[in-house]
């Protein structure tokens, strides 16, 4: 997927290494997009009130808090043999290694709208409210969309959410009055440490490249790309991340897929049973004796 | 750094993608932990032992930049034989009268001589320096020790470069920090020894010819009764290591909100006048020429107050302002004691203080002991409130806690409040100055919705119609306001007076109105005017400077071109230390300015920053037998502001509390000093022990066990100090959306907390209630030999607003900062205990028990 022929696709790379979360990009989206504030509530999730990407929050900084030993191996894929219940009993007083060293980490990620090379919501809307712009990325037309909200469970990320008030669909629309003009998404505007950064995405992958090997090097082993890859289930994102953990550790689906990836496949598939029935239906005509 | 200054900790980031460590030491794990290097949770208050460790392992390990330190700070310099350190009192210096709780300075002279202050506490020389001839009219403790002060001394302070004489600064500096050693510090702060070396080792390694470390530094530093002791236990350790005046290096305070640092250069404050003049005092026939007399310093550029001086008169009343009536120095206000916010407070209780303007203020919730804040206030017959919504101090009288407890009842209250909506920096024009002193410009926007106006707007039309109103007195309490120089040009429907002229006279201008372009251009005979002489030149040649704007990315790395900043647009202040005594770089890395013997007739410094010492001053420059002012400098003295152009390790006149650092406890503290039997700092401003205002036992005193926790109060991110410009914005009270305390799992199992449940938090002044974040953010320390759980508390909350809860500065108590009188938010002792505290007058009970069970009365901890 590229944006036409004469603007390149453009997209967001989200270093979480060096974000600090600040929140601003939540607060820029809000100003800028004159998104509705979405309720006062103390969830306990660390600094993290704002929980999920939904229909009045377009950017989503996570709060992870981490006990991790110091040198120890990456946490393991497979966590069969682990005790849950007792681990979780030991959280915050088990030193956690050998020598009582225990790293603190406290992870921090804004998540966003991941703009998919292959956009399911896209693909299932029926009144055309949401298409490919020509920098690459997807929006949803509020003034065409009917409130059908196919596209929420298409997503594969759980982005787009319909709003309660008025049903109609919202999610980040990657600033598209503002690229229009020749400027940054409000978000990549406002973020202090360029955690957020903006740009053509094949310059951004080749940026991403290079730090996972400059923090490779310097030892942050724990650093990896996520959805940069154009092999990956959605076929790359336009909105990738460079994470230090797992993705699930961010709420993050490890493997996401289309889900629309296996409709032409159903569709031919109908179409074959539908044929067969109807051969079948013609041949019973045709043995009828007259 | 990162959660209170996110925009300012971009250039922490661009520095570690450069490769520099990164070290927090904060009691909490913050967002600024998540991206250090190192994060060392310490006790809250413990901070001058943790310093003073770092530098007698500087001293033992002789890791100290000597070369630097002979050559640009007072290390050499030998002290008088009367001068008694900590080590040999046990905890106090000599001089201390334990009835006025106050040094004596006398003795912490150097041999030989007297020093002024660069700024602070300068008057106390006044009666020896004028001669005698007058008296403190009404002595109050901030000057009680005024007629202290050395002897006027001849020559030059005896000095030894071999910093071996037993009484040179480096000798005594060496033994009064033998014994903060790393299992001391382990002891007293928490610390693990491995812990502590590491930061030793990085920060050593990380000083020196070839490179450099900063310090950065907020209110957890200075909110304490012995705050400025902080800032000067970083500033020994950094003159020892050669840290500043280079690049890369220095002690940055990270200041509270946009231009506090402008609000501190052009002061809101009761003790200085525009850059750091000192407000005269009330002596009795005090002129021009004696205040000049005993607060200016001979050498350094200090000894040209009296052109700043009379410059700012003529700044304030123009043309009536002449030699004959020593322009207008009688006109100025005089102290006669500390006017403090706190003792303004007192004042408003005792009804000595009638009226009071709040201005982006809101010490109802924001200030310490908010409730005494509240209760002053309804002493008043007016207040004003300016800001953009209905804060707490606009609203105490009908809605406040007091009158939920009964204590206060609306229909009694004769206070007539105003509230006057205020414009936001986006609807006006105006300058910011950041922490490193850049002035930068911003431009009005929008105009301000309804009835909102600036600031200025509202203290120019106050003037006007104030002037108007006394037009034709004959009072001559009268003529100071009458006198003013008070023409600004205004421009728009609503009148708004134009900034830009208020820059242009803070910047100054010459007998036929030319605008100054710098400092050394003031005269003390009434032909140049200046609203600030360390502002002078931000409108040079009559252009805004600090609206410049040119990117980084076309011009060299200091940015000269990007706003202005003060003084001089000089980027680094004392910079004439980048290079060595005989002017060349320290280190080609570190290179800043240079002398260039090629340059100009005969040399003349240069470099990459403005040099921040006079141009053609050669190195090996002797000053003439007599000089004084800046001609007295020699060519090797970079501290120009200073009375010997030297960095001062050791501090002989300027504080109030003690010429070196020592640690003792906050003011509540549930642990004994384990360094001296001195358990506080013996001058602290004790604010009278009222019964809103008791004092809780510390250490080993019967009753300390009642207040187990230490407390320690800051900021989020999301939120503006105490609330005024954030709660009420629903896009910034949604990320947190409720007054909360943070705690370890720890101590949340040793006290039945639950995560998102209730806390209730008491202290001898106040309870409070905060929903519980169970996190391991919060660390367990083992300091003492035994556990100790801290408690943190975001101070933002009240109860107006989008986003409320209780205010944290109600359990704070009113012992201050001598220097700075500043309260102790930072470190001070609590309980805390499950569920929701009690409503109305039940509340007070609880407080009441709290007290009778750790015996508290009216002397609890007051004593020195």
């Amino acid at each position: 997927m590229t944006g036409d022929d004469d603007t390149p696709r453009m997209g967001f790379f989200t270093d979480t290494s060096v974000c600090i979360g600040c929140k601003a990009c939540e607060v820029a989206c809000k100003e800028w997009n004159a998104i509705p504030e979405d309720g006062l509530e103390l969830t306990g999730m660390s600094y993290d009130n704002t929980q999920r990407l939904g229909s009045d929050s377009w950017r989503h900084v996570a709060f992870i808090e981490q006990r991790k030993p110091f040198g120890g191996p990456e946490p393991a894929l497979t966590h069969e043999d682990v005790d849950v219940f007792a681990a979780a009993s030991r959280l915050g007083t088990d030193p956690g290694s050998p020598d009582g060293h225990t790293e603190l980490r406290w992870l921090m990620a804004s998540d966003v709208c991941k703009h998919c090379t292959h956009a399911a919501c896209l693909d299932v809307c029926p009144t055309g409210s949401l298409f490919r712009t020509e920098f690459g990325t997807v929006v949803v037309q509020e003034d065409v969309c009917n409130g059908c909200g196919y596209c929420v469970p298409a997503c594969p990320y759980g982005v787009i959410d319909q709003r309660r008030d008025d049903g109609r669909a919202w999610k980040c629309t990657l600033c598209y009055d503002r690229l229009g003009v020749g400027m940054e998404p409000a978000c990549a505007k406002s973020c202090p440490t360029e955690s957020i950064q903006f740009g053509p995405l094949q310059e951004l992958r080749e940026r991403a490249a290079a730090r996972v090997r400059q923090l490779h090097t310097a030892g942050v082993t724990d650093a990896r790309l996520y959805g940069e890859s154009p092999d990956d289930g959605v076929g790359g994102d336009g909105a990738f991340f460079l994470l230090l953990d797992e993705p699930e550790v961010y709420g993050l689906p490890p493997d996401p897929v289309v889900t629309t990836r296996d409709l032409p496949a159903m569709w031919r598939h109908a179409a074959l049973a539908a044929a067969s029935l109807a051969a079948l239906a013609a041949a019973g005509f045709a043995r009828r004796p007259r | 750094m990162a959660e209170c200054h996110p925009v300012g900790f971009q250039w922490v980031m661009e520095a570690k993608a450069r490769g520099a460590k990164v070290i927090h030491v904060d009691p909490r794990f913050t967002r600024t932990s998540a991206l250090a290097d190192v994060h060392v949770p310490l006790r809250a208050g413990s901070d001058i032992a943790f310093l003073g460790g770092i530098v007698n392992y500087v001293l033992q390990h002789e890791k100290y930049f000597r070369d630097y330190v002979v050559a640009y700070s007072n290390a050499p310099v030998i002290l008088r034989e009367d001068f008694r350190d900590t080590e040999d009192l046990d905890g106090v210096f000599s001089g201390l009268d334990t009835d006025t709780r106050s040094y004596d300075n006398a003795s912490w002279q150097y041999e030989g001589t007297e020093m002024q202050a660069a700024s602070g506490e300068r008057d106390r020389e006044y009666e020896e320096r004028t001669g005698g001839g007058s008296t403190v009219a009404e002595a109050a403790r901030g000057e009680a020790h005024g007629s202290g002060g050395a002897a006027i001394g001849e020559g030059e302070p005896e000095r030894d470069e071999t910093l071996s004489h037993p009484r040179c600064v480096f000798q005594v500096l060496r033994r009064h920090y033998a014994r903060y050693t790393p299992e001391l510090v382990e002891q007293i702060c928490g610390v693990p020894q491995d812990l502590f070396r590491q930061v030793c080792e990085l920060v050593t390694e990380n000083s020196g010819r070839e490179r450099t470390t900063a310090f950065a530094y907020s209110v957890g530093w200075t909110q304490h009764t012995v705050g400025v002791q902080y800032i000067r236990a970083a500033a020994v350790l950094q003159t020892l290591l050669g840290n500043i005046g280079r690049p890369g290096g220095g002690i940055l305070a990270l200041r509270g909100h946009a231009s506090i640092q402008g609000s501190t250069d052009i002061p809101t404050l009761f003790n200085l006048l525009p850059g750091y003049i000192p407000m005269p005092h009330a002596h009795q026939n005090q002129d021009l020429e004696a205040f000049v007399r005993a607060e200016a310093a001979r050498k350094g550029y200090w000894g040209n107050m009296r052109a700043y001086l009379v410059s700012l008169l003529k700044a304030y009343w123009g043309d009536a302002a002449t030699a004959g009536n020593d322009f207008c120095f009688d006109y100025l206000p005089r102290l006669t004691g500390s006017h403090s916010t706190y003792e303004t407070t007192m004042a408003q209780l005792e009804g000595a203080c009638q009226g009071y303007f709040l201005f982006g203020e809101n010490p109802a919730v924001g200030n310490a002991n908010s409730r005494l804040m509240r209760l002053g206030m309804a002493q008043l017959d007016w207040l004003v409130v300016r800001d953009f919504s209905l804060i707490e101090s606009a609203t105490w009288w009908q809605d406040g806690p007091e009158i939920e407890t009964g204590e206060l009842r609306t229909q009694d209250i004769r206070t007539e409040v105003f509230f006057l909506p205020a414009a936001a920096h986006t609807e006006k024009d105006g300058s910011f100055t950041n922490t490193q002193r850049l002035l930068q410009w911003h431009h009005q926007a929008v105009e301000p919705p309804g009835e909102a106006r600036s600031d200025l707007w509202f203290a120019y039309h106050l003037g006007r119609i104030i002037r108007q109103k006394l037009a034709g007195s004959a009072d001559e309490m009268d003529r100071p306001v009458l006198d003013l120089a008070w023409n600004y040009p205004t421009k728009g429907e609503h009148t708004e007076p134009d900034a830009q002229a208020v820059l242009a006279e803070i910047n100054g201008h010459d007998a036929d109105g030319r605008p100054l372009s710098s400092y050394e251009e003031l005269k003390g005979d009434g032909s140049t005017a200046c609203g600030c002489w360390i502002y002078c030149g931000v409108y040079a040649d009559g252009v805004n400077q600090a609206a410049r704007r040119k990117p980084g990315r076309e011009q060299d790395w200091v940015a000269a071109e990007w706003a202005w900043a003060w003084p001089a647009n000089r980027r680094i202040l004392n910079n004439r230390a980048s290079a060595d005594p005989e002017g060349r770089p320290w280190s080609e890395r570190k290179a800043l300015v240079w002398w260039d013997p090629d340059k100009g007739e005969r040399g003349e410094w240069s470099g990459h920053d403005v040099p921040d010492f006079k141009k053609d001053k050669a190195p090996d420059h002797r000053p003439p037998e007599g000089a004084t002012g800046p001609e007295a400098l020699s060519g090797r003295d970079p501290f120009v502001m200073q009375a010997d152009g030297k960095a001062w390790l050791y501090v002989p006149s300027g504080l109030t509390d003690g010429p070196l650092p020592a640690h003792y406890e906050p003011q509540d503290s549930p642990f004994p000093n384990l360094l001296y039997a001195q358990q506080r700092n013996p001058v602290r401003h004790l604010l009278p022990a009222l019964p809103d205002n008791r004092y809780q036992p510390s250490g080993t005193e019967p009753g300390s066990e009642v207040f187990p926790y230490v407390a320690t109060t800051y900021r989020l991110t999301e939120h503006h100090t105490a609330g005024g410009m954030s709660r009420w914005q629903p896009y910034l009270a949604e990320l947190q959306p409720e007054f909360f305390c943070e705690v370890s799992p720890e101590l949340a199992a040793e006290r039945g907390l639950e995560h998102t449940g209730w806390a209730t938090i008491v202290s001898a002044r106040a309870v409070i209630e905060a929903r519980v974040l169970v996190t391991d953010r919060m660390t367990p320390l083992r300091v003492h030999g035994r556990t100790l759980h801290q408690v943190g508390l975001p101070y933002h909350w009240g109860p107006n607003g989008y986003s409320t809860g209780d205010a944290a500065n109600e359990l704070v108590h009113l012992s201050l900062d001598p220097n700075t009188h500043i309260q102790e938010t930072k470190a001070f002792a609590v309980d805390i205990r499950p569920g929701r505290r009690p409503r109305g007058p039940a509340s007070l009970e609880l407080v009441r028990a709290y007290r009778a069970r750790a015996g508290i009365d009216e002397h609890t901890g007051t004593e020195p």
